[in-house]
């Protein structure tokens, strides 16, 4: 545990700080470093990891100020007891507005950021009009603070530097851990995200929760600090900012990152305008934000933003599929029908897949393929059917825990995490499937699918360096990686040339022999004769035909459906 | 409950504020909708205008209105520098939010070395000009300043929606690389928009200056309600500020005629909340 023991050193070396007989002032000053750090830290915690910009952080840290104001100020409360209720009390204001918000699909980007803004206006306006604050403030010098260290500001000091060590401890576990992988892959396509497993509402919750308690810590702590709160120093627009943009600065895809960026921020600001320049001081400060922007686009942390390369190791021992009997039927859908404004893109399907078959699912383009794929996988809710996968009912459960239950599905347009690396993007859904691995386990378990299909060479690469076919197979390798039970194939080999068509229908048949059952779409017929054991052909969201490759092709009526009938 | 004429003079009030608002907002939104770029430094350019406007008035007793003559292009050349900046760093989305902070502060700076921070107030015989309407005291420079935001907000929809310069702007913004594959030379364009956008800085400076009382650090009291009534009216849509900027601003006078004043901000806002919550198709 490298990193654990440099932490503990370097808060060790910190904490002594207070007894060294400094001025006040530097105290003072750190603690005002301190304080940014948890602020900037906590924000990216949702804001940068998740992508879920809010700019409403002032909200949360006010909501943690009054708590300790009123119960400390007014009610006579010890102040080190008001501390958890600040940072309940912006935790659960944070659950409660994510439990509505986050449940309305269109509120991402800016209108998520509008509407924490619009909230903290709206806390604001509270506290200003009742008896938590009432217009003139609240004076908080009488407050007694426990003297652990030789002198008041010493003591903030050593609070405020335990909270910014715990803060930077739990960004730095979140950003390694499962938890932070799924923020990671909520911000780059959380559609996918949700799709591959990762209990996408859930975890926003719990981003946001814990954003908004730490946030609202260092308001309780800060609050008695400045000693004389008021609503309009509190809920700025100007603080949510400023957290932004030392965020930024530092790189929002860094654990560190914010931490930089805040104490680089707060020493620039004091450096350059409390000379007797102050003026162009601050004009020296916006031209340093210019410059370091244009050249460091990711932040000043930003080219280490990529998580420490984990050792290959052994691949873990194959999971074993579960045995079940071949033949037996594994899907069964029934009656499912979907539309989306007047078009009826399923109308009434029905089709069995057989344990350990290879399904080759056909049909002339906007005959409902997809949308089938889509509504089985859970990201279409069906309109109306059944959906039994191994006796359990699909249509109503929530496309994570579809994929919990042991179904895969590729993209026909690949949609990779476009800021994962290849080991990541395949490392994920092992994370979040059948058996829950941690992320030393799914690493090695995407290794095994990146040899699977060729990409071991290009696992530190960004997906926008891959190719076309690349790009195919990185799809094919992140459904692999989760065992699924069944796999669904978009259309995986279009676009690629014989030779790769070639490579890819051999992976299909090595996926078969793992013990997967197949479901394919696909308008190759060469691929459909040569992979499926039968075939399934849908028409106006329809079935019309299934049987053998080789008979179903002869019927009247799928010819009819590919090259229409003849009206002589 | 108040009078009549007290709750006509809030309504009005709040009217004049609400045009502000949407002047304020109509740079801003069209570089956000049609440009991707959140361009912060738009505070500072209109507080910059202000004051330029204060200072040619002032020093060599322009009219106000006719300083934009010599503060439109000017600033209107700085938008596409800006532009041409960002465009040429591929800058992000998130990082033109920091860029442009980089620029406000440093105009901020610029305009507290000239001007000091203490507030300055326009004097001009437009100050003294009101008149009585049906017991509505309707004063010039607040009627200017919404004749000319509804007046702008109402030719840049007209060009946007009707003329080809306006459809190709459109078009660069929907999907650059289709549009200049149909001929529209989209980084000109963009060049143009981001320029227009700046010279609208100048005309809402000149506004405010004929409103408001100046001082440097009044720029960020600006930034949250200008940003929501930005987002409230949908990015891009050049009515949208206007139109959000007149609920915001009216439903505040009438919350301060009728509750306490300091209640103001809870109304718009959580009519913002509530429209967000219900209604979120509309901002798409």
């Amino acid at each position: 545990m490298k990193p654990l023991a440099l932490f503990a050193a370097a808060g060790a070396v910190l904490a002594a700080v207070p007894f060294l007989g400094l001025p006040a002032f530097y105290e003072s000053f750190l603690y005002l470093v301190f304080h940014w750090v948890v602020l900037a830290t906590s924000w990216n915690l949702l804001s940068g990891y998740s992508g879920y910009f809010s700019f409403g952080h002032a909200a949360f840290f006010g909501a943690g100020v009054y708590s300790t104001a009123v119960l400390a100020g007014k009610l006579g409360w010890p102040f080190l007891w008001t501390l958890p209720v600040a940072a309940a009390v912006p935790a659960l204001l944070g659950v409660a507005l994510g439990a509505v918000v986050f449940r309305v699909h269109a509120l991402r980007g800016e209108l998520f950021a509008l509407i924490t803004l619009a909230l903290m206006f709206v806390f604001a306006t509270i506290a200003l009009n009742t008896p938590i604050d009432g217009g003139p403030g609240v004076f908080l010098g009488a407050v007694a603070v426990p003297s652990i260290a030789p002198s008041p500001s010493g003591s903030f000091y050593l609070i405020a530097l335990v909270l910014a060590l715990g803060t930077i401890g739990i960004a730095y576990a979140v950003f390694h851990s499962r938890f932070g992988t799924g923020l990671f892959a909520i911000h780059d396509d959380e559609d996918v995200a949700e799709v591959m497993g990762v209990p996408t509402y859930r975890y926003k919750l719990a981003a946001l929760a814990l954003s908004c308690g730490l946030a609202g810590l260092a308001g309780g702590i800060h609050g008695v600090f400045v000693s004389y709160v008021t609503v309009g120093e509190t809920f700025s627009g100007w603080m949510a900012l400023n957290v932004i943009l030392m965020a930024a600065l530092g790189g929002t895809r860094h654990w560190l990152g914010p931490a930089v960026g805040a104490a680089a921020v707060t020493l620039m600001t004091f450096a350059f305008t409390t000379s007797e320049y102050a003026v162009a001081g601050r004009a020296a400060v916006g031209l340093v934000f210019i410059v370091v922007i244009l050249f460091m686009p990711q932040g000043l942390l930003g080219r280490f933003a990529h998580r420490k390369v984990l050792p290959k190791g052994e691949a873990v021992a194959p999971l074993a599929s579960p045995a079940g009997k071949g033949g037996e039927p594994i899907l069964v859908v029934r009656d499912v029908s979907k539309s989306f404004r007047g078009v009826q893109a399923l109308a009434g399907v029905d089709l069995e897949v057989r344990r350990g078959e290879i399904l080759g699912l056909v049909g002339p383009n906007g005959s409902g393929k997809s949308t089938l794929i889509n509504v089985i996988s859970g990201h279409y809710r069906s309109d109306a059917g059944s959906l039994l996968f191994e006796g359990r009912e699909l249509s109503r459960e929530p496309p994570h825990r579809i994929a919990r239950g042991g179904i895969a599905r590729t993209y026909q347009i690949p949609r990779p995490f476009p800021r994962l690396t290849v080991l990541e993007n395949v490392a994920l859904p092992p994370m979040f499937g059948q058996v829950v691995m941690d992320r030393r386990d799914a690493e090695k378990e995407a290794w095994r699918w990146l040899e699977f299909t060729h990409l071991e060479g290009k696992a530190h690469r960004l997906p926008d360096d891959l190719n076309l076919h690349q790009r195919k197979f990185l799809e094919l390798a992140r459904a692999l990686a989760s065992r699924p039970r069944l796999l669904f194939l978009d259309e995986v080999l279009s676009g690629l040339t014989p030779a790769e068509m070639d490579e890819a229908i051999r992976l299909v048949r090595a996926i078969r022999e793992q013990g997967a059952t197949i479901v394919f779409v696909e308008h190759v017929m060469r691929a459909v004769m040569e992979l499926a054991d039968r075939v399934v052909v849908l028409t106006y969201g329809r079935t019309i035909a299934q049987g053998m490759p080789r008979e179903v092709m002869r019927d009247p009526q799928v010819i009819g459906a590919y090259l229409g009938t003849a009206h002589a | 409950m108040p009078s009549f004429a007290l709750l006509g003079q809030s309504v009005l009030s709040g009217v004049f504020v609400g045009a502000l608002y949407g002047l304020l907002g109509l740079g801003l939104t069209l570089s956000w909708g049609l440009l991707r770029q959140i361009n912060l430094g738009h505070f500072a350019l209109v507080f910059l205008g202000a004051y330029l406007t204060f200072q040619l008035t002032a020093a060599a007793g322009m009219d106000p209105l006719l300083t934009l003559a010599v503060v439109a292009p000017a600033f209107f050349v700085f938008g596409m520098a800006l532009h041409g900046l960002l465009a040429r760093f591929s800058v992000t989305p998130l990082n033109t939010l920091l860029v442009t902070f980089g620029f406000m502060v440093m105009i901020e700076s610029l305009i507290q070395w000239i001007w000091t921070a203490d507030f300055r107030r326009m004097e001009t015989h437009y100050g003294d000009v009101r008149w009585k309407i049906g017991g509505l005291f309707v004063p010039l420079p607040e009627l200017l300043t919404l004749l000319i935001a509804v007046a702008l907000a109402l030719g840049v929809w007209a060009v946007l929606r009707y003329s080809d310069l306006g459809k190709a702007m459109r078009a660069a913004a929907e999907d650059a690389p289709v549009a200049a594959a149909f001929g529209v030379n989209e980084k000109v364009l963009a060049l143009l928009l981001s320029g227009m956008c700046a010279a609208f800085a100048a005309v809402a400076g000149t506004c405010l200056a004929l409103s408001h009382t100046l001082a440097p650090g009044q720029i960020y009291a600006w930034i949250g309600v200008v940003f929501a009534v930005v987002m409230m009216g949908g990015l891009g849509n050049p009515l949208g500020p206007l139109l959000a900027g007149l609920v915001v601003g009216v439903s505040e006078a009438l919350t301060q005629a009728l509750t306490a004043p300091a209640w103001a901000p809870l109304v718009s806002f959580t009519l913002l909340i509530a429209i967000l919550l219900f209604r979120p198709g509309r901002f798409e």
